[in-house]
């Protein structure tokens, strides 16, 4: 039989690691509102993250605390989309992006909401937030898109960058509770309207569009980032804080 | 002024208490948003999922709370832009405190113990503050800060209780923020020239040496719970004034941190300086798109 | 609606209202700033509900309060002091009369 904690940790980490780039946000962003608007944002990926790994926990039976999962596994135990793991210090990246993964985490969470599985009390609440996330997303891409030359170049920009990372997100996985391909749709229905709205024109997708984080391949920027994350809890093995 | 009356924004009052209000208000609003930094650096490297959320919804209530204060000061005619830019070009200061450097994970604690525990002790009676906004935005930043100084508690508690390089840490970090957290209250009440005027316009409720005695009488038996030693050696409870007896700050090193010579000056202002720089062409592109959304949709 | 003295791109004023729970009024909770009526609300609620302030939200640009000023009190305000008649402890009930 098989089970879905591959799929629930992919879930998990794409989460706790957008949670780890909002954070850098707090106290950089271009108004206070936003600082506060971000952090609201990262609080909820992070509540998303802790609420799966405690399933994934559950599931595995292994004693595994959501600690030990977040802090003592290396890159290549990482399940992440390559999307949300690279930098995001310019905010047309920061919102080009939220808007690619919330407009799937809201299907992924109404799905998981919608059936029978260890993941869905997390799931019906997390759908509010990504739905939040999502247009938090849309209004600012709109704001960029269709606001100065200048933004509605960064965003252009972003949105080449960020796009061919879409394809990952909806890779088939048919031992996954929720096969993403069959989210294609249903996803590209939220983002093109909004890209549309926004004046900004869909990017080509290239022949061969980067995968391999579901699988543990990542960047670089993965590591570094998990250095740091980690850095003061693997210097005190066995510490409780 | 009548001081049993609250002040409130269109009220008429004196040129000086309307300077000095926004004066205090705006380092009180600046030292919420500088004050981000320090703990903010350690977001992305608190040691478990529960620490991190809780650093992030603490950052998130200084973000807040420096807004409430920029609106308070709003209400006596100078708008948050302007204040931003006294703060960006040095014109006008922010707590020295978060001029110094956090160094470990032990410092997020101590930064909730004592600096937020000094904060909170000179901010209650800010609350009854005689200009209405003002208080009212203290009233709510009291509220939610209640945490914050239990959170830092809980992180030297525990630390203290952990291993012995955990333990260290929290001495360490409690070692190096308590002789600033003292600084928090200003110089003596001898060389605090608008003390006397600000207690008379209801403004401040008590002077700076009345307050740091009162924290020290807060915090000592607070060290004393969580095992650590505060680095004072005059420390001893003086019975016949029936308060801590305690040694004198270094208010050398204050005013050399006040002057803009303190270890991270710089730092902190740098970048809170980039971050509005390059926020610029975002806030710029939201102004323009409402502008043209307001031509689009004429008298709607 | 978007001009600034320091470079552009400010932002107007919002006055911020929330209904705390169903059945009570919206209460003036503080102000903040926001490009248009959208992201006012949306701030609003990231700003002055994080902590489960509110069931309902109203935002109002700063400019478009009218309100009355401290030297109009005396005329405004002062005339109500004497109509005391217009509070029921104005009046005299009998002894034993109740629902009144």
């Amino acid at each position: 039989m098989s089970t879905p904690v591959p799929f629930l940790l992919g879930l998990a980490d794409d989460a706790l690691v957008t949670a780890q780039r909002l954070g850098w946000w707090i106290s950089r962003a271009p108004e206070l509102e936003e600082d506060v608007a971000l952090a609201n944002i990262g609080l909820d990926q992070l509540g998303q993250a802790r609420g799966l790994y405690a399933v994934v926990a559950e599931l595995e039976g292994a004693g595994r605390t959501e600690d030990d999962l977040a802090y003592l596994r290396g890159p290549a135990e990482f399940r992440n989309v390559l999307l949300v793991e690279r930098p995001q210090e310019d905010f047309a990246v920061c919102v080009v992006r939220m808007l690619l993964l919330a407009a799937w985490q809201v299907e992924v969470y109404a799905a998981l909401a919608a059936r029978e599985g260890p993941a869905r009390g997390v799931a019906a609440k997390a759908v509010k937030e990504v739905a939040y996330h999502l247009d938090h997303a849309a209004q600012w891409v709109l704001r960029l898109g269709d606001g100065t030359p200048l933004s509605h170049e960064r965003t252009r920009a972003a949105l080449e960058a960020e796009w061919p990372h879409l394809p990952e997100l909806l890779e088939p996985d048919a031992t996954a509770p929720v096969d993403p391909a069959t989210l294609r749709e249903a996803v590209l229905g939220r983002v093109l309207p909004v890209l549309e709205q926004a004046t900004l024109t869909v990017p080509p997708l290239p022949a061969a569009p980067p995968t391999g984080g579901r699988a543990g391949h990542h960047t670089e920027h993965l590591t570094d980032l998990l250095a740091q994350m980690q850095q003061v809890a693997r210097a005190h093995p066995g510490a409780t804080w | 002024m009548d001081r049993s009356t609250t002040v409130e924004p269109r009220d008429p009052m004196p040129e000086g208490y309307r300077r000095t209000l926004v004066r205090q208000i705006a380092q009180h609003a600046h030292s919420e948003i500088i004050g981000m930094q320090p703990e903010g650096e350690w977001i992305s490297r608190a040691p478990s999922l529960r620490r991190k959320a809780i650093l992030m919804a603490k950052v998130q209530d200084e973000a807040g709370h420096g807004l409430y204060l920029y609106a308070a000061a709003e209400t006596l005619g100078t708008p948050r832009a302007d204040l931003l830019e006294a703060l960006h070009a040095g014109r006008q200061k922010y707590s020295s405190i978060f001029n110094y450097p956090t160094l470990t994970w032990a410092d997020v604690g101590a930064i909730g113990w004592l600096v937020d525990g000094a904060a909170i002790v000179n901010q209650v009676p800010l609350c009854r503050c005689s200009y209405g906004p003002y208080a009212r935005a203290m009233v709510r930043i009291c509220k939610e800060e209640s945490f914050h100084q239990r959170q830092g508690f809980e992180i030297l508690h525990t630390l203290a209780r952990g291993t012995a390089e955990q333990r260290a840490m929290a001495q360490d970090a409690v070692d190096r923020f308590w002789w600033p957290s003292l600084m928090m209250f200003g110089p003596p009440d001898a060389d605090s020239p608008n003390t006397e005027q600000s207690m008379a316009w209801g403004i401040k409720r008590f002077t700076n040496d009345e307050l740091r005695q009162r924290f020290v009488d807060i915090a000592v038996p607070q060290a004393e719970a969580l095992g650590l030693t505060l680095p004072d050696p005059e420390l001893r409870w003086d019975e016949d004034r029936g308060h801590w007896h305690f040694g004198t700050p270094d208010f050398a090193e204050l005013a050399e941190v006040v002057a803009g010579r303190g270890p991270c000056n710089a730092d902190r202002l740098a970048h809170r300086v980039r971050a509005h720089e390059d926020g610029a062409w975002v806030r710029e592109a939201a102004a323009a798109h409402a502008a043209k959304r307001a031509a689009r949709e004429p008298a709607a | 609606m978007s001009g600034g003295a320091s470079g552009g791109g400010e932002w107007p004023l919002w006055e911020v209202f929330v209904r705390a729970r169903r059945g009570m009024a919206h209460v003036h909770v503080g102000s903040l700033h926001a490009p248009d009526a959208d992201l006012a609300l949306r701030n609003a609620r990231d700003v002055y509900t994080r902590r489960q302030e509110g069931v309902s939200l109203w935002v109002v640009p700063s400019a478009e309060v009218v309100a009355s000023t401290p030297d109009v009190r005396g005329s405004f305000f002062e005339p109500a002091a004497d109509k005391d008649y217009r509070h029921p402890t104005h009046y005299t009930v009998p002894d034993g009369v109740q629902h009144l």
